[in-house]
């Protein structure tokens, strides 16, 4: 039977001969960002025969313009490989921190994982991260060490670290090069003797688990899934359990990467199941599916509902764009159940959307794809937490806009959400690395060697000082050698005050921030000062001012315009002067008034945009 | 009297170009002057066969620098154009070109009104405003005035040069203002930053705003002390010395420019000349026109551009053109039915301008 397998064509595929799960592997990459994994799985694909040469392409898998451009994956992805007489399905998974959840769910439909690490760099933070969720969910892990072939490779090192850490025999570790192709097969042959098969019964009633859903215009959703118990047929009636919905199979598949439509799945089997559903919150990454006439009775486990961290407003630079803003969200939101809108308006931005994500990074993949493919200009607010006021009259309330927060003295004290983040780095930048945390807010739980030249470091740090410039700083501070995961943790109550910006007495409300009291005065200068430089001179001398309730924390005044007359206007000087003039008329339709302050939108986006 | 009309004719020869100009003016085309003075009275003789040259009630020689001209081919010139009896005839001269023949040449032509480009009195503002130093100008030319007997003459100020400081404007002013035989009329101008000028180039001489706002309102005070009434924004004139040609661009007049790069307007239709007098004169010289470019204004832009020029003026719009709001407390006074900008006001006449009502409502706003 083995044999018969073995020399299977894609053509034959088709047959519904039943993969016995005995011939298949199911695994995952996890690796950090530039350590290799799409030009990895560009050699698996070649080396399988999986794409014809002539139509290889880099990043094969990342389809989007955004993955390849940033060389990172946000989109999960599978394909499905032969190898040695068995199938293999890889399963690409996120590569960021914003996406855990759905990296957890690409996880819970394997076996196995390769652990992807760069040999001259070393295993980072996120890559620990996830390898540490591989381990908790039982997954055999494949530790290779990539890069073999540069001149900084130092696998010897990295092979100690990953076993100090990860107590995984250095000597059982991969040295392969993703790039020349040096040492894959044998990879591949290793996941085939080490990685488990799949032990799902065929018998059981189906429950198949849905790791990945994306939205096509022509398909509507569809969904990458793994079929834990039993056998999902394309000719029955499904039930997604947490959605609490019936669909009809429209088409079930597997990915060559080509998709190829099969009649069933068997248990441990990986493939693509469409079937009319309007919108990726209808087959959310978690969900469960069985058959409508002999479903199971529990879920599989680990579902959960992710929630946004992150929210800022989005408003178009041009008003009138605000229906294409609310079309474009909307058929974003096919495709990204995780990211959420609502109206909301701002005096000195107009309408736009208060909108929610998963991380930073989310946010700023969302607004690129909203300017990119949906062709806007928008502006963005500060970004915010959702912070819980306790209010004197024993309620609380969740506030993710400053502006809503309710006024001071109604308030009895104010919790913000907190984060474990654990930092790797380099020795050598310990000290600026705690120094960055501290002055984050940020309190050390646990610190130690990985081995003498790299540290873990964990703290217990706010949101809200993450979702700032902290990756930047980390960054800058460690040229580029430290890594950041991290993971909600609860609330924690702190001295948080809101900071209103006044212009001519005004508060202006897409300036409004939550801070810590303690850097609430550095806020205030910092937008009166910049605002002072983009706000024109008027007729009138304008204060600016930063208020916390009535007090005010920082002031500076944009002093009254004095001359703007053009000294000469004869002949031929006045149809330039009407030009002028007729301009500087039109100029002030797009002013928005603060009172009787002009201020242009452009200042407001700038004074948005600046972040230093 | 019939409706004013007047005659400009653009001169653009100069000796030395001055780091902030950026008229239509050459230093190297000096050869070309019998050849230009040709191809303006050519143009003059046609737009006469066109009967769109009635006689001139005002005539304004500028540049560049008429006095560049020999004085016979700037008299041969004029005796082309047709004047109207009582017409102001006024030409603009370099100081260095205060000569008594010169003036006398004019004088007899029947140039009634000389404007000479002091601009400053002090040699270091001359400097940096990148424009030749005369020793005693100012002197020099209030005698030769005075001996030829012109009986208004203008001289222009540049105030806002960088190395110049309050007292240096307040020197020249009182030099100015002091002068034997002061001159009747006087233009103060706002050193103007114009792109492409060497100026422009050299960031570290761009004026201040509050600097010729101060400046500026030191002008108002001498000037006003001496006997000078603001006439428009940098025009001062002792009474009975406005300079006609002057207000008829103010007031929406029509003219006809003559030369190179000269503007004309006519009822809210306006054209204008190729810029390079090469370019000027080889037309001329084939027999084709020399129109550079036109407009034609409709009601609404020609309604705005009226009151924003006469809001320049001390004759300022009709009130309800320009109803003080709360805003404009300071910078509009309001004169019997006129509205009229105060000092102040006329500092922001921009800002103050893009207020104006073109379309004022059947029942006015109630003033303040």
């Amino acid at each position: 039977m083995g044999h018969r397998y073995a020399s299977l064509t894609v053509s034959q595929l088709r047959t519904n001969e039943p993969v016995p799960t005995e011939r298949i592997r199911n695994f995952s990459i996890i690796s950090h960002v530039d350590h290799g994994k799409s030009t990895l799985s560009d050699r698996i694909l070649e080396l399988t025969g999986a794409v014809d040469p002539r139509l290889m392409r880099e990043q094969y898998l990342d389809s989007m313009d955004i993955e390849r451009e940033r060389g990172i994956t946000i989109k999960a992805q599978n394909v499905r490989v032969h190898h040695a007489g068995h199938v293999l399905h890889l399963i690409d998974t996120p590569g960021h921190v914003d996406f855990g959840y759905e990296v957890s769910r690409s996880l819970a439909a394997c076996e196995g994982a390769v652990l992807l690490v760069d040999a001259s760099q070393g295993i980072q933070a996120q890559t620990l991260a996830n390898c540490y969720q591989a381990l908790e969910n039982d997954l055999e892990i494949v530790a290779v060490l990539n890069k073999i072939d540069l001149p900084a490779a130092d696998p010897e090192r990295c092979a100690a670290e990953i076993e100090a850490v990860l107590g995984l025999p250095a000597e059982g570790i991969l040295h392969i090069s993703a790039k020349t192709g040096e040492g894959v097969e044998a990879l591949l042959d290793a996941i085939i003797e080490r990685v488990p098969a799949p032990t799902g019964r065929r018998d059981a009633a189906l429950r198949a688990l849905i790791f990945d859903s994306s939205y096509d215009q022509y398909r509507g959703v569809i969904s990458s899934v793994r079929v834990i118990d039993g056998t999902m047929r394309s000719s029955e009636r499904l039930r997604f359990m947490q959605a609490g919905a019936v669909h009809d199979v429209e088409e079930l598949g597997v990915r060559t990467p080509v998709g190829v439509p099969v009649d069933e799945l068997g248990p441990g089997e990986v493939g693509y199941l469409i079937a009319g559903i309007k919108d990726v919150g209808g087959a959310r990454s978690g969900e469960t599916v069985t058959t409508a006439v002999h479903p199971a009775t529990e879920p599989l486990a680990g579902y959960r509902d992710p929630k946004p961290m992150v929210f800022c407003g989005l408003y178009p630079v041009d008003g009138d764009e605000l229906p294409e803003l609310r079309d474009a969200l909307d058929k974003l939101k096919l495709n990204d159940a995780s990211f959420t809108f609502e109206p909301e308006s701002s005096h000195a931005l107009g309408f736009g959307f208060r909108c929610g994500f998963l991380g930073l990074l989310h946010m700023e993949i969302v607004r690129e794809r909203l300017e990119r493919e949906f062709d806007l200009s928008l502006i963005a607010t500060a970004p915010s937490v959702a912070y819980r006021a306790f209010l004197t009259d024993g309620s609380s309330v969740d506030v993710d806009n400053p502006t809503e927060l309710p006024e001071a003295s109604r308030i009895e004290r104010i919790d913000e959400p907190m984060l474990t983040a654990t930092v790797l780095t380099p020795a050598e930048y310990t000290g600026t690395v705690m120094e960055l945390c501290q002055n984050k807010r940020g309190e050390m739980a646990k610190m130690e060697y990985l081995s003498p030249e790299r540290l873990e470091l964990v703290y217990r740090i706010p949101l809200a000082e993450v979702v700032v410039d902290f990756f930047d700083q980390l960054k800058s501070r460690t040229k580029g050698y430290a890594s950041l995961d991290y993971e909600p943790a609860d609330y924690q109550t702190a001295d948080l005050v809101r900071v209103d910006v006044l212009i001519n007495h005004m508060p202006v409300d897409a300036f409004s921030t939550i801070v810590h009291r303690s850097s609430a005065d550095n806020y205030g200068r910092r937008m009166t000062e910049k605002l002072r430089e983009l706000i024109p001179r008027q007729l009138f001398d304008v204060p600016i001012q930063a208020a916390i309730g009535g007090r005010v924390v920082a002031r500076e005044t944009v002093k009254a315009r004095r001359k703007d007359v053009l000294a000469k206007c004869y002949g031929g000087d006045i149809t330039r002067k009407r030009k002028l003039l007729e301009r500087q008329k039109e100029g002030k339709k797009r002013m928005k008034n603060i009172g009787r302050v002009e201020v242009p939108q452009e200042a407001f986006i700038s004074a948005l945009r600046l972040d230093d | 009297m019939s409706e004013p009309f007047g005659v400009y004719v653009h001169v653009p020869f100069c000796a030395h170009r001055c780091d902030y100009c950026a008229f239509a003016t050459y230093t190297d085309r000096d050869h070309l002057m019998v050849r230009y003075v040709d191809a303006c009275i050519a143009e003059i003789d046609g737009a006469r066969r066109q009967g769109a040259l009635p006689p001139a009630t005002s005539v304004f020689f500028g540049g560049g620098t008429p006095s560049r001209l020999a004085a016979d081919e700037l008299v041969r010139l004029l005796a082309a154009i047709p004047v109207a009896p009582g017409a102001e005839v006024t030409v603009e001269c370099n100081p260095e070109d205060a000569e008594v023949d010169r003036l006398r040449a004019y004088r007899d032509a029947g140039v009634t009104r000389m404007s000479f480009g002091i601009q400053s009195t002090r040699p270091h503002v001359l400097d940096s405003l990148g424009r030749r130093n005369v020793p005693d100008a100012v002197t020099r030319v209030a005698d030769v005035v005075g001996q030829v007997g012109f009986a208004s003459w203008n001289l222009d100020l540049i105030f806002g040069a960088a190395d110049e400081t309050d007292e240096d404007w307040a020197c020249a002013l009182d030099t100015v203002v002091g002068l034997d035989g002061a001159p009747p009329h006087i233009s103060a101008y706002a050193l103007t930053v114009e792109p492409g000028t060497p100026l422009g180039a050299d960031a570290s001489r761009h004026p201040d705003d509050d600097v010729q706002a101060r400046r500026y309102e030191m002008t108002e005070e001498r000037l006003s002390g001496a006997g000078y009434r603001w006439e428009e924004i940098s025009n001062w004139a002792r009474p009975g010395h406005r300079c006609a040609h002057n207000h008829l661009y103010w007031s929406g007049g029509s003219y006809l420019g003559i030369g190179s790069a000269a503007h004309s307007h006519r009822k809210g239709h306006r054209w204008w000349n190729v810029r390079t007098p090469d370019r000027y004169i080889a037309l001329v010289e084939d027999g084709r026109g020399t129109l550079a470019g036109e407009e034609r204004l409709d009601a609404d832009a020609r309604r705005f551009e009226s009151l924003s020029l006469a809001l320049r003026t001390d004759a300022g719009v009709p009130a309800e053109h320009l109803p003080v709001t709360e805003d404009l407390v300071g910078l509009v006074e309001t004169k019997g039915a006129r509205s009229v900008l105060t000092l102040r006001g006329r500092l922001l006449a921009n800002e103050v301008s893009t207020r104006l009502v073109t379309h004022p409502g059947p029942a006015p706003r109630p003033l303040r």
